[in-house]
């Protein structure tokens, strides 16, 4: 114990703390990287599964939705699926975790802002849900012709939809209590809205009283504007689904400002 | 010369009611070792939590490095480091990534030299790779340790900082907090071992139930507050203090071959004078020694005042 330490000297922080954002992105993904095989494999073996089950099986006997072959038509649909579980799943992980070790403290007593938690926790989850869409866009065109008509529009909407159901994801894992809250979200609530939102079918191919009700399903004008980059065709209008996606990303934005300013689960 | 950190009329009221604070006032110096004295509950890591950033105050103001600590937090922060009580560690993580990340998370550029002498300097500099979880508890300690000094902060806290911890370790911490003192470092600890307090501490602050009863410079307090003793051991025991003594208030012990004089700092005694009358009663002495209270008993003796 004779080295030299440090002579303490005042040091002025810069306006915006850019080694925070990056110390917090870098951490979540070497978490990541630390599961790699739980990462990237589970949501291909997955979406696999769904090729096999829904694109081959099924989709051999049915016809082409809008023009589209079947087995083309569910790959969005698909994408939108992981891209909300694994957004959400990553990003309450992320906070939520050190809630439950503890090391949370060292988050709390660091000269980072709102804005700046936020960057490296949501970057980092959104970083990682685009990979593994990205990732099973790949795996699925080893089983169907893909084409995207609009490929800025999908980039963009990718994005969007990985940034605001990762900020989703950080409020549900500041909320969380226990293990068991983390996975009811997904569960209970993404998993259903998904499954009847049309990630699977077009909302046409439902009978009439369904149909109405799934108008209320967010999560159907999310799939449909997704669906609309890749083929040109859409259930519901695509300005609309755009509107609805940014007004939840507000939604959730607002939520994490009143989290940070009330210190709602964070602080007493 | 600017306090390190200064604490204005500081309450804390928690959402139950409970007030934790009840207006602390409080400057410590730039560069001394601060301990923060209290029985459980007293309040003191609520007073560093605050300070830390971790908890929300009720009323007052807090200035660290002059900087207050809510409406300037980037700048009070980045001045301060924290080692908390409990041993909060991502096990998965490697010792160099942690420290790495607490660097930036401070907002310090990336400095690898440092942080090799920094892991150097807590003895973990073949640990540098080790997984977290592999650690034992005294090294996670020094973890925790370095993490905080990792963006060379002006003031550490350490929170019950050898709670557990081998007598091996203490010495060790103790040489380090020292030694982080004499480069210039602020350090204020919460203790449980009053001779922790008694070893390391310059100035003394007693928390009980929320309130700060006392600061003072260690060794004021141990004079003032701290009882002396003058032990005579006696050739010849005595059946009873002798007529010519009585004003002293001397006591008589173990079967009459002790005399005790009890006196605080208020008195002065003239020893010399004391042994001229021992020998003019013929009273023989075989042995003297002397004795001062220690901070431990002063300190029981300030809080059950209060009860």
């Amino acid at each position: 114990m004779s080295a030299p330490l440090h002579r303490p000297a005042p040091f002025v922080p810069p306006r915006f703390n850019r080694h925070g954002v990056l110390a917090i992105y870098r951490f979540e993904l070497a978490r990541a990287a630390r599961t790699l095989i739980q990462s990237l494999v589970t949501p291909v073996i997955t979406t696999s599964l769904y090729f096999i089950v829904f694109g081959s099986a099924i989709g051999a006997r049915m016809h082409s939705v809008g023009g589209v072959p079947y087995g083309a038509f569910i790959v969005p649909g698909l994408m939108m699926l992981t891209l909300f579980t694994e957004s959400i799943a990553n990003a309450s992980f992320g906070i939520f975790y050190p809630k439950f070790t503890g090391t949370i403290f060292e988050l709390l007593s660091a000269p980072v802002s709102p804005l700046e938690t936020v960057l490296g926790y949501v970057g980092a989850a959104a970083t990682k849900s685009v990979a593994i869409g990205s990732i099973i866009l790949g795996t699925s065109a080893l089983f169907v012709p893909i084409r995207i008509l609009h490929p800025v529009a999908m980039v963009v909407l990718l994005l969007l939809t990985a940034a605001t159901f990762s900020l989703f994801g950080f409020i549900v894992g500041i909320w969380a209590k226990g293990w068991e809250q983390i996975q009811i979200i997904p569960a209970l609530i993404m998993t259903p809205l998904t499954f009847l939102g049309g990630a699977f079918y077009s909302i046409d191919m439902l009978p009439r009283p369904w149909r109405t009700l799934s108008l209320f399903n967010p999560v159907v004008y999310l799939i449909n504007a997704f669906r609309w980059s890749f083929y040109g065709a859409t259930d519901v209008g695509i300005g609309t689904s755009i509107a609805f996606t940014l007004g939840f990303l507000a939604a959730c934005a607002a939520v994490v400002a009143w989290i940070f300013r009330t210190g709602y689960r964070l602080k007493n | 010369m600017q306090p390190a950190i200064s604490i204005q009329r500081l309450v804390k009221r928690y959402d139950s009611g409970h007030v934790a604070l009840h207006g602390i006032d409080l400057e410590v110096r730039p560069g001394e070792i601060f301990a923060l004295l209290g029985p459980n509950g007293a309040g003191k890591s609520t007073l560093i939590n605050i300070v830390c950033g971790i908890v929300t105050p009720t009323e007052g103001r807090v200035l660290a490095a002059g900087r207050d600590v809510v409406r300037e937090y980037r700048a009070a922060r980045t001045a301060i480091g924290l080692v908390p009580q409990e041993l909060a560690t991502d096990n998965y993580e490697s010792v160099w990534a942690t420290v790495k990340f607490s660097r930036g998370l401070y907002g310090r550029a990336p400095n690898p030299r440092f942080l090799e002498s920094l892991l150097d300097a807590l003895s973990l500099a073949d640990k540098r790779d080790a997984r977290i979880m592999t650690l034992s508890g005294g090294m996670k300690r020094r973890v925790m340790i370095a993490k905080a000094l990792a963006h060379e902060p002006q003031i550490l806290f350490l929170d019950e900082p050898t709670a557990g911890v081998d007598v091996e370790l203490r010495r060790d911490m103790w040489a380090l907090v020292r030694r982080l003192r004499d480069q210039g470092v602020t350090i204020v600890l919460t203790t449980h071992y009053i001779e922790e307090a008694e070893q390391m501490a310059d100035r003394i602050g007693v928390l009980d139930r929320g309130s700060l009863i006392l600061v003072e410079d260690k060794r004021t307090l141990i004079d003032q507050l701290g009882e002396r003793q003058l032990r005579l051991m006696l050739r010849r025991p005595l059946d009873a203090i002798p007529a010519g003594l009585a004003d002293l208030g001397l006591q008589l012990r173990d079967r009459g071959d002790e005399l005790v004089f009890t006196y605080d700092a208020t008195r002065t005694i003239d020893v010399s004078a004391l042994l001229r009358r021992l020998t003019d009663l013929s009273i023989e002495i075989t042995d003297m020694q002397t004795r001062q209270s220690s901070l431990e008993e002063i300190f029981v003796k300030l809080v059950s005042r209060r009860s």
